[in-house]
């Protein structure tokens, strides 16, 4: 697969849709269920998370593949995250609480599972509005910084998923152990890059060859020596 | 007989007088054809005609969406997987602090109950409900011919344990089975707590609870344990299965309280399953609306406390 080609990234684009496309079609055929809200909000949530366990694929798979030109699939799946995660903060406001924002607002206050749903919604926002060129560039090293939050709104993300749950953990346990070994490859870069820079970092210490010159013993001689000697510099 | 509240109802809540007619009339037509089989449903008929009651939710929601945790997770699935149950011939061991124990046909047992129509809210602990139209009788009615002893402080009821049947009872999935439920004699003995043998003027299908289930309205729906072959009356409150599962997330009262929210989210208010989309949601009631019938079944307790 050529990740360099406009077609491939079209086609990804394309695919992208598909689960929106799915949804839009069982509502329209009233194929949701008997809760219909609730499958519309689960769906469009599963999506989100799903969508964005691949966005954290990208980088290692780039570092094991050696592809270039990923980056642009990278924001473009962090875009579809926010996107589907709009979606499923829409359904809760909108469908599912009809826009009673007393009733929001008791919701939220009571119910932790929403409390990392919403930070995890924060983030993923900031990091949207923050995705095009223009911020990037503005944003200079501090983007970097900021579009590492990732970590910290998908771990909200997963235990917002956990909170939430009752029964079943075949499907939570899944997303939780790929997640982790997401997370445990970056955990893994770091170290390495810590060690690796420990070694290249330039050390203040100089060391410098002394000459000592010293009487022989039987004080006939001069006796020169050389020795290194580490050099704090100030 | 119904359990009226002198509350006034909402227009929106009142069966379309056609629709309430015509239900009746396909019950009276089944009964007439025999479809309803042992003849237990003629007392149905005389009960709540011309009062105005809760509209009883879609019966293809109520038939569909069940949360039947011995055979699937989701609430589908039971539908289906649930059909291979064996129900009949059916059994109910009745034992404990009890002057008649014993195990009964559950044709016997019902032989001697009128079936009457109870159309009572529904109150999912996932923040859900309906209004469910069950057909079935009193369990008061049954324990007084079985005769509690005086030291019957509590009653156990137990699920059918059929891990040939039941998968993820096979797998040991998540929950110790067979799934355990109990109450206080004197909730037990309320006229409002039900045994229930049929929904919609039918026989209870088989993924809501077939052929014998508990229905008490104003507990979250965990309590009303399906499929019971066994009812025991106690000293001691039994260790029901999901507080086992989850003490601090699921008592032994589990009463509705949108007060006293889940620790994880809140049981302020509730989606009405068959409402369209932006319909508004339910605020929720304490005791799910029955707190004239069973608030002084708790005067004297801490709610929060014996959540």
């Amino acid at each position: 697969m050529n990740f360099s080609s406009k077609k491939t990234y079209l086609i990804s684009l394309f695919l992208c849709l598909l689960p929106l496309l799915g949804i839009i079609i069982d509502l329209l055929f009233d194929n949701l269920g008997a809760d219909p809200i609730q499958t519309l909000h689960i769906r469009l949530g599963d999506w989100s998370l799903r969508l964005l366990w691949l966005t954290l694929c990208i980088t290692p798979l780039q570092t094991f593949t050696r592809q270039r030109g990923m980056a642009d699939y990278r924001q473009m799946l962090g875009l579809y995250v926010f996107f589907y995660a709009s979606l499923h903060v829409i359904t809760y406001v909108w469908i599912d609480q009809g826009l009673d924002w007393g009733n929001i607002a008791i919701d939220v206050l009571q119910s932790s599972y929403i409390w990392l749903g919403l930070l995890a919604y924060i983030i993923i926002f900031l990091l949207a509005i923050s995705s095009p060129k223009v911020a990037k560039k503005k944003l200079g090293k501090n983007w970097k910084k900021l579009h590492r939050y990732i970590y910290i709104g998908s771990i909200a993300v997963i235990i917002h998923y956990y909170w939430q749950l009752k029964g079943n953990m075949a499907e939570p346990l899944f997303y939780l152990i790929t997640l982790s070994i997401l997370l445990m490859f970056r955990v893994a870069v770091w170290f390495k890059n810590r060690k690796f820079n420990k070694m290249m970092i330039p050390t203040t210490k100089r060391i410098k060859v002394v000459t000592v010159k010293k009487l022989s013993e039987d004080q006939s001689t001069m006796v020169y020596s050389q020795k290194l000697v580490v050099e704090e510099d100030d | 007989m119904i359990i009226k509240t002198t509350k006034s109802i909402p227009s929106s809540e009142i069966t379309d007088p056609l629709v309430f007619k015509q239900r009746r009339q396909l019950i009276k037509a089944m009964v007439a054809m025999g479809l309803t089989g042992s003849g237990l449903y003629s007392d149905v008929l005389k009960a709540s005609e011309d009062k105005a009651v809760l509209t009883p939710t879609a019966a293809e929601i109520v038939k569909n969406h069940t949360n039947y945790y011995e055979f699937t997770f989701n609430k589908t699935d039971a539908t289906k997987l649930a059909q291979v149950l064996p129900t009949d011939p059916w059994s109910v061991e009745i034992t404990g602090e009890v002057e008649h124990p014993g195990i009964y046909h559950l044709e016997d047992l019902l032989s001697q109950q009128s079936i009457q129509e109870y159309i009572y809210r529904f109150r999912c602990v996932e923040a859900w409900s309906m209004v469910v139209p069950w057909m079935g009788f009193p369990l008061a009615n049954l324990l007084k011919k079985v005769k509690p002893l005086s030291t019957a402080q509590f009653v156990q009821f137990t699920s059918v344990y059929d891990p040939d049947h039941m998968p993820n009872q096979k797998d040991k999935a998540m929950l110790e089975w067979p799934y355990v439920e109990g109450l206080r004699i004197d909730e037990a003995m309320h006229p409002l707590t039900l045994l229930a043998t049929g929904m919609y003027g039918e026989k209870m299908p088989k993924q809501n609870g077939s052929p014998l289930r508990l229905v008490v309205p104003w507990k979250y729906g965990f309590k009303s344990i399906k499929a019971i072959v066994k009812i025991e009356l106690v000293k001691k409150p039994a260790l029901t299965t999901w507080s086992k599962s989850g003490p601090n997330e699921y008592g032994f009262y589990a009463n509705v309280n949108p007060d006293v929210p889940h620790p994880r989210w809140s049981q302020n208010s509730e989606r009405q399953l068959g409402g369209g989309f932006f319909t508004p949601r339910r605020k929720t009631e304490l005791f799910n609306g029955y707190a004239e019938q069973v608030a002084s079944l708790y005067s004297n307790m801490d709610l929060r406390h014996f959540f």
